[in-house]
């Protein structure tokens, strides 16, 4: 180290300094007549009209402005992660110190590269199926535990608890933060994601407040996009502003727009709404307690008159009623049958008279039985001499012997 | 006793097991009268109503728990500002 020269020039004010770079580098030839490659990031568009950037390849960045006049004659949409060729030259913004690039023409140089990283990994990824539809969980009315990755210090963590808060404080909350930005990123949230699946969460909110393309980067990296795809648990996905998609949105199984609505979207039932479901209830058991009791006092009623109907008594005089019916009808008959038969005996009594053969011995017939057997005789074959037989005439009998076959 | 009365105290019970019960009890008083003896139907009531007041006092108490993970371990959150 040689000591500063006492006798050095004169000491120059910043100003003047400042100064002097600018006038090297603009009559620089090369630097005022220049065209610069790069992808597009930090984009700003004020109210003013200007357009501020940065320019930005692996190596380098360049802070980039377009003035109003030359923004207004743009055709190409500008957008963070685009890649571009701008063409302008290299002046000094002296209040900050800083050199930067005034473009006055802009044209596109095919998609910038991270986003062509980005259109391969989803292609590749939609090709496996992680993002079909028919991998979508339902998300759960009325979590019980909430699961949260993201940055411990982010206002995306401050804005989901209090959306929580207010909507459902009934809910429980397991915080897994992780840094949501920069190489260690993508595995901390794989990590944080798998270890909040053991707690068995009802739903997993998976957030990021906004920031630029590379700032959301981590969110596009493949071992976190299967991460979300391998939680066992429903996830949200809530990265960025509205109009951020990242591949972790596609793989999510809901996506939400911030990280509020994702808590919002977590909790489809509100406080308000169990409040407004309690009193429903309420009046419900009121009322159907009391429409019970009254239909078992309707129902003590009815028993009461249908006991009446039923009561012993009541069988006592019914069956004494039927028994006398009974004896009544049974001594009708009885009589009807004794009257039947009376004339049927006289009937059979006159039949009897006319057929008694005993009343033709009258006319002076006899009748011949054998003493033997009883037998009567009709035939003069039935006796032979010597059998004793007995004449019945009309007033009575006498024994006879037969003197004498006779053939007939 | 009826089958759908938990043999838990109310006090024990979370919201959603809470609500939850109390439906069943709603749609069973609710139901065919013959199928509620009296007695069980007071029981249910009872049990309801003390179900109600359990719901409300969890809403009315109710405070979001927020607890952080770090490794395996759970730890109250600390908010950092």
């Amino acid at each position: 180290m040689s000591q500063p020269s006492l006798f050095a020039s004169v000491t120059w004010t910043v100003s003047r300094l400042t100064q002097h770079i600018r006038t090297l580098l603009e009559s620089d030839v090369v630097l005022q007549d220049v065209w610069v490659q790069g992808e597009i990031s930090n984009l700003g568009r004020p109210a003013s009209g200007h357009i501020y950037f940065t320019l930005k390849d692996a190596g380098a960045s360049l802070r980039g402005v377009m003035w109003k006049g030359d923004a207004r004659r743009l055709t190409l949409p500008l957008q963070d992660g685009i890649e571009i060729e701008a063409h302008g030259h290299i002046g000094v913004y002296e209040p900050q110190g800083q050199y930067q690039f005034y473009a006055d023409l802009i044209r596109p140089l095919g998609e910038g590269l991270l986003y062509q990283e980005f259109l391969r990994l989803k292609a590749l990824l939609e090709a496996e199926g992680l993002f079909d539809p028919e991998r979508k969980r339902p998300i759960p009315e009325l979590p019980r535990l909430i699961g949260i990755v993201t940055s411990a210090t982010g206002a995306a963590l401050r804005d989901m608890l209090n959306t929580l808060r207010r909507r459902l404080p009934l809910v429980e909350v397991i915080l897994a933060a992780t840094p949501v930005q920069g190489v260690e990123a993508p595995p901390q949230l794989v990590i944080a994601l798998a270890a909040l699946n053991l707690f068995r969460p009802d739903v997993i909110l998976l957030a990021r407040g906004g920031g630029s393309i590379e700032d959301l980067w981590a969110f596009n990296d493949e071992r976190v996009v299967r991460a979300v795809v391998a939680s066992n648990v429903p996830v949200i996905s809530g990265v960025g502003h509205e109009t951020d998609f990242t591949l972790c949105d596609f793989a999510a199984d809901l996506r939400a727009p911030t990280p509020t609505a994702a808590a919002e979207l977590a909790t489809p039932i509100t406080i308000t709404d169990l409040s407004a479901y309690l009193r429903g209830m309420k009046t419900r058991l009121a009322a159907s307690t009391l429409s019970l009791l009254a239909a078992h006092q309707n129902g003590l009623a009815a028993s009461a008159a249908r006991l009446r109907f039923v009561s012993p008594l009541r069988r006592i005089q019914t069956d004494r009623q039927r028994l006398d019916d009974f004896a009544r009808r049974e001594l009708s008959a009885l009589q009807h049958r004794l009257a039947l038969d009376d004339s049927r005996l006289k009937g059979y009594e006159r039949r009897l008279e006319s057929l008694n053969p005993l009343a033709v011995l009258g006319r002076g017939y006899a009748l011949v039985t054998r003493h033997a057997d009883g037998k009567l005789v009709s035939q003069v074959g039935q006796v032979k001499a010597g059998d004793e037989i007995q004449i019945r005439v009309s007033d009575g009998a006498f024994d006879a012997a037969v003197l004498q076959d006779k053939e007939s | 006793m009826s089958k759908t009365l938990s043999p838990k105290p109310v006090e024990e019970l979370t919201y959603e097991e809470a609500f939850a019960e109390l439906e069943t009890i709603v749609d069973a008083l609710e139901g065919d009268a013959s199928q509620n003896p009296l007695e069980d139907a007071m029981s249910l009531f009872e049990r309801g109503q003390a179900l109600v007041k359990r719901c409300s006092e969890l809403l009315d108490g109710a405070e979001l728990k927020v607890r952080q993970l770090s490794g395996e371990e759970l730890s109250e959150f600390e908010p950092e500002e």
